[in-house]
């Protein structure tokens, strides 16, 4: 078992990140000019850290399956992104970042990289708005804030529902700038589809032009993973239709361990599923929890009424509803963290007391929120007697330019009007907290390969808290990637051009081919996506919300059969050398045939309960999550074995030194 | 011509010169005006148009230049649009999202071109003939006689008022788009805006009414 | 539903293409346009044919990676949406659907219903920056307060997701409303003035070279925008441009 490094530097934890970048070392601005980097992945994450390396000095190759980097699915991140700029003065500060995240992730993640991420957070912030991107403003002229579950300070910035986009966009411009100089460049609609390694070093990628179906070698001095989560296991997810783990787990075949797989996000509050048909689901952002309350029926009978259509949520009465967050979690209420709100809809609904056809589905009501919004606007515009009718007149005008783009996608789609009914949600596959092991420097187990963003498994533990997956990916790209890289090669000086025609890149390029070859070769009796939703049912029923051993271990059992069956009948129309989109799902399914197992594994065994991770077993009386820190503390990354449930299990330990390890509790 | 490289350097100089035109097109009307009312002004105007040295050797070729080049760059805009989309759409519903004069801005065009061809034939040919090639003495009464001859005829009299109703067409989208085209944009936009559609409705309406009323009265 | 679908069907950049007619049943009104084409792609695949390429990703409206010219319109017939948004509950029972691919010489067809919009990217790339280095070293986001109405025009320009259907509704496929929403995101923002000459400069070189049409003001594009981006921005472009030339 080779020993798991983190590589945190020793020192008080504020000062590690500073006396880190003071002891690194750094490639002069000449010899940057000889060293090519790979880029996989241009959302926040690959997109910053493409433009920081170009800008550095860096050659740098960028790849994205889209047609454009600006497409990556960072794009859809609705409410906000998190600093402890401490604007509003309500107390916040780098420390309380820090603490809300590691006690959001249920104290499983790593102290020195979530300190580094809540002291670069405000950076960030500059950074942005002086590239231009168009934060939301108070009338003052300054940023404004709101504020996001788990945490009691206002610290997150906005861009109406569309932060991920404007955050995109402003890393995309700062793309733009590199590729107009001709520092980056950009392959587009390519995808990864191996890591090669040279003399144990990544040195290079084999990726395929979508378009003319071309296998193409592209080598580098380090090869950057930045694609993203691995939600779309469960096939029905927030993520978008081609979020993938391939780049990730072909890193993770050829050597990079994986970490805590297990660790998924069920966001709370997503449209609920309307019927079999349905390809993905969406998301309404945890910022309407600022002004929604949610709730379902007190009594049964008035749950199966509305079911029936006999009864509209309009007509039940305050005190017929039960706001079952308020009532469990009277301190943080409607704003508990995502894992907290997700299970008590799930328990609701377990109960009897859904509200939708399927009756998986709570009410997010606004109705409260429009009055008293109306009430204070009328009040601050010198009606101090105003009737009903202007309250509520004004009140949607207040909540329409706080959410109005969501309220037009809820209506779109579930084609009702949500500032006359309440919304109805529940919880879907939203964001996965596991992802490739990295150390400090965020290298991975491979020497030279890196990952940032979601692909990596570093800053939120069990559990995200909302508005931090940009920070994340922001900071690893803008800010900690460029530095730590640069450490890695500075020894890399000397090198030259990687060469594209060794026997290395020749086997990598042979197992691309042969593996394509095997999934056109399929039987041909079931479409990919017969595939992909057999394993969605399977991980959403036995590793969802809710987890226990046997289904794990049948979970295991399945997937392993339904990998299988996939191998031998799939059916891939189409051709090699074309454009061809079965093909490419099949060749991200097949991985997702993997990765699903070893999943089903890691939350196998892990017998505890914390953050996303609940296992019924494990709970308290109260059916909270009950964890384990005395034999649990530890981050599971997992050595790479064809036979995902014999993966090798390496352990890192947790330590905490700098903040005492409670229980979690929003009450 | 290097301003005029650019696509939206094109598209101010369209403007511009039909600014140009409507200005021109407000103060022929103006003075067509009086002949309902008052032959006598219109035959000072008229004389005094054709006469006055600044009008005849500067704003006369002015005009003409503007009338060419609002012609010439229309087509030359029109070419460019079309090689923008070579392969058509085997569906298309223009009509769900503009209207149709804003869509068919170089058929109104074309019919308006045609129509200054005919009125140079009946009065712009004649008059320079009758004044710099005949070398005919200055009448200062012959213009409103002139005028009422040319209406006898019911075709052309026809033809003048179609002409007017495209005129309109065509103003009607040309006007107002012209502001937006010059990145005029501000809290006088939408009131010039709906002046202009006012404009490019009245103006030719006048125009059709002193064809009829000559027409009928005569 | 009951639906006859006329879809272009082209193999590649270089084949010739044509539409080609397909029935289709069983469709609901709760499924979105493309939740449609899956249930169609299905069926290809287990008759053996090639199923239809088309680009999507998000299916929340926000990637601008879906197109498609739907009975004629950009997204079809619903406004303000884009095709994973618009439903078959806009279609009636026996309707037929005609769908293409957006239509312009600078956007070629990749393949059936895709096309290659790399010209927005490279309008992009001639100017659609600040340029300020990414290292961090910056002055304090509150340093420079922006007007909030301003700030919120911008904000309205930038929300472009950069889809094509401004270009696809366009008689003239002009990328007028596109670029020029880029360019008015930081025209509306002081730190955007520095660069403001070259920038538009640039793009509108760099949108000419690239063989889309001239905006003859129809307001096609406007109507089309699955974001509702406002010809407002269209006119101050033209006004950014003429500035910055006289500026020279």
């Amino acid at each position: 078992m080779s020993e798991l490094k983190s590589n945190i530097p020793e020192g008080p934890l504020a000062d590690k990140w500073t006396q880190h970048k003071n002891d690194i070392n750094l490639v002069n601005p000449a010899n940057k000019r000889n060293i090519d980097v790979i880029v996989v992945g241009t959302g926040l994450a690959g997109g910053s850290a493409a433009a920081t390396l170009a800008e550095l000095g860096y050659n740098v190759k960028t790849f994205c399956y889209q047609d454009s980097p600006r497409r990556a699915h960072s794009i859809a991140a609705q409410g906000g992104i998190n600093a402890a700029k401490n604007y509003q003065g309500d107390g916040d500060s780098n420390y309380r970042l820090f603490y809300d995240t590691v006690k959001g992730g249920d104290y499983r993640s790593r102290e020195a990289n979530v300190y580094r991420l809540a002291e670069v957070s405000g950076n960030i912030i500059d950074q942005c708005v002086a590239q231009g991107v168009p934060f939301a403003r108070e009338y003052g002229g300054l940023l404004d804030n709101r504020s996001f579950g788990g945490v009691l300070v206002s610290r997150t910035f906005y861009a109406k529902g569309q932060t991920g986009q404007q955050l995109l966009l402003g890393a995309y411009s700062a793309m733009n700038r590199q590729i107009n100089r001709g520092k980056i460049k950009s392959f587009n609609r390519h995808e990864m589809l191996d890591l090669v390694l040279v003399d144990g070093k990544a040195r290079g990628i084999i990726a395929r032009d979508l378009v003319t179906g071309e296998i193409e070698r592209h080598a580098a001095h380090a090869v950057v993973l930045a694609s993203g989560g691995y939600g779309n296991v469960f096939f029905l997810s927030t993520n978008a239709m081609g979020s993938n783990v391939m780049a990730a787990w072909r890193a993770h075949r050829r050597g990079a361990y994986f970490a805590n797989p297990c660790y998924t996000q069920i966001h709370p509050t997503c449209i609920p599923v309307s019927g079999d048909h349905q390809s993905k689901l969406t998301l309404m952002s945890e910022s309407l929890r600022n002004d929604g309350r949610i709730w379902v029926p007190k009594k049964k009978e008035d749950a199966i009424a509305i079911r029936e259509g006999k009864k509209k949520p309009t007509d039940l009465s305050e005190d017929e509803r039960d706001y079952y967050l308020e009532r469990r979690y009277p301190a943080f209420g409607n704003l508990v963290p995502r894992d907290v709100a997700s299970r008590a809809a799930k328990e609701r609904c377990d109960a009897g007391f859904g509200v939708n056809k399927t009756g998986e589905a709570v009410y997010l009501d606004f109705s409260s929120a429009i009055e008293r919004y109306g009430k204070e606007k009328a009040f601050t515009s010198g009606h101090k007697n105003p009737s009903k009718e202007e309250v509520i007149k004004l009140g949607k005008e207040v909540v329409e330019a706080k959410y109005g783009n969501l309220f037009q996608m809820y209506e779109k789609i579930v084609d009702q009007n949500p500032y006359e009914t309440p919304m109805m949600i529940y919880p879907a596959v939203h964001y996965t907290m596991g992802g490739l092991w990295v150390d400090y420097n965020l290298q991975t187990t491979i020497p030279g390969c890196y990952a940032a963003g979601e692909a990596n498994f570093s800053d939120h533990g069990a559990n995200r808290l909302g508005a931090s997956a940009l920070m994340q990916g922001l900071a690893d790209g803008y800010f900690v990637l460029p530095y730590t890289i640069g450490d890695y090669l500075s020894k890399d000086i000397r090198t030259g051009k990687i060469p594209t025609d060794s026997p290395e890149f020749d086997q990598a390029e042979k197992d691309v081919r042969d593996r394509m070859q095997k999934l056109m070769n399929g039987s041909g009796q079931h479409s990919v996506d017969y595939y992909h939703k057999k394993l969605g049912k399977i991980m959403w029923n036995k590793c969802g919300m809710a987890r226990n051993a046997k289904e794990l271990q049948e979970a295991m059992d399945e997937i392993a059969e339904l990998r299988a069956d996939f191998w031998a009948n799939v059916k891939v129309p189409g051709t090699l050398d074309s454009k061809n989109a079965e093909l490419e799902k099949a060749g991200r399914v097949a991985d997702f045939l993997e990765l699903g197992e070893l999943f089903a594994k890691d939350a196998f065994t892990r017998n505890e309960s914390c953050g996303g991770h609940f296992r019924e077993e494990y709970q308290t009386p109260e059916g909270e999550a009950l964890r384990d820190d005395e034999n649990f503390s530890f981050v599971s990354a997992w050595e790479y074995n064809e036979n995902p449930r014999e993966a090798k299990l390496h352990k890192e330990q947790l330590t905490f030194e700098n903040i005492e390890v409670k229980t979690r509790s929003y009450k | 011509m290097g301003i005029i490289s650019s696509s939206i350097a094109r598209k101010v100089a369209m403007a511009l010169s039909g600014l140009f035109l409507v200005l021109f097109l407000g103060q022929h009307f103006t003075i067509n005006l009086t002949s309902t009312f008052s032959p006598e002004t219109f035959n000072e105007f008229s004389h005094f148009m054709g006469t006055n040295f600044l009008v005849q050797a500067i704003l006369q070729p002015v005009l003409i230049f503007g009338v060419i080049f609002h012609f010439v760059m229309g087509f030359i805009l029109e070419i460019r649009n079309r090689s923008a989309r070579q392969i058509s759409y085997v569906s298309y519903k223009g009509s769900a999202n503009s209207s149709w004069v804003s869509r068919n801005m170089i058929y109104s065009g074309i019919v308006i071109l045609a129509f200054l061809g005919l009125h140079f034939y009946d009065f712009w040919f004649p008059e320079i003939a009758y004044k710099y090639i005949e070398g005919n003495p200055a009448d200062a009464t012959r213009y409103y006689g002139e005028l009422v001859e040319k209406f006898h005829s019911p075709v052309r009299t026809g033809l003048y008022v179609l002409s007017f109703i495209f005129l309109a067409l065509h103003l009607y989208h040309g006007f107002a788009s012209s502001f937006q085209s010059v990145g005029f944009n501000n809290k006088y936009a939408t009131a010039l805006k709906k002046f202009a559609k006012v404009y490019a409705i009245v103006i030719p309406a006048g125009f059709i009414f002193i064809a009829l009323f000559h027409h009928f009265n005569h | 539903m009951k639906l006859t679908l006329k879809i272009w069907r082209q193999e590649n950049a270089k084949a010739k293409g044509a539409m080609k007619t397909y029935q289709i049943d069983g469709i609901e009104g709760d499924m979105s346009f493309l939740e449609m084409l899956d249930v169609l792609n299905e069926e290809l695949i287990n008759k053996g044919e090639v199923p239809v390429e088309f680009d999507h990703d998000c299916r929340e409206g926000i990637c601008g990676s879906c197109s498609l010219q739907i009975n004629g319109e950009p997204h079809g017939p619903d406004r303000l949406v884009t095709t994973c948004q618009l439903h078959m509950r806009k279609f009636n029972d026996g309707d037929t659907i005609v769908i293409e691919p957006f239509r312009a010489t600078a956007f070629p067809v990749v393949t059936d219903l895709i096309v290659d919009r790399t010209a927005f990217d490279r309008i992009q790339h001639a100017g659609g920056y600040i340029s300020v280095n990414t290292s961090g070293n910056t002055i304090d986001a509150n340093s420079i307060p922006v007007n909030k109405h301003d700030a919120d025009d911008s904000f309205n320009a930038a929300t472009c997701i950069g889809c094509g259907a401004c270009v696809a509704a366009c008689k003239n496929a002009s990328a007028m409303l596109f670029t020029s929403a880029k360019v008015s995101q930081y025209a509306l923002l002081p730190q955007g003035q520095v660069e403001a000459v070259e920038r538009v400069e640039n793009m509108v070189r760099q949108m000419d070279l690239e063989g889309f049409g001239n905006c003859t003001n129809t307001g096609a594009c406007e109507i089309e925008c699955p974001k509702g981006i406002s010809l407002e921005n269209i006119a101050r472009m033209n006004r950014e441009y003429l500035s910055a030339t006289s500026k020279g």
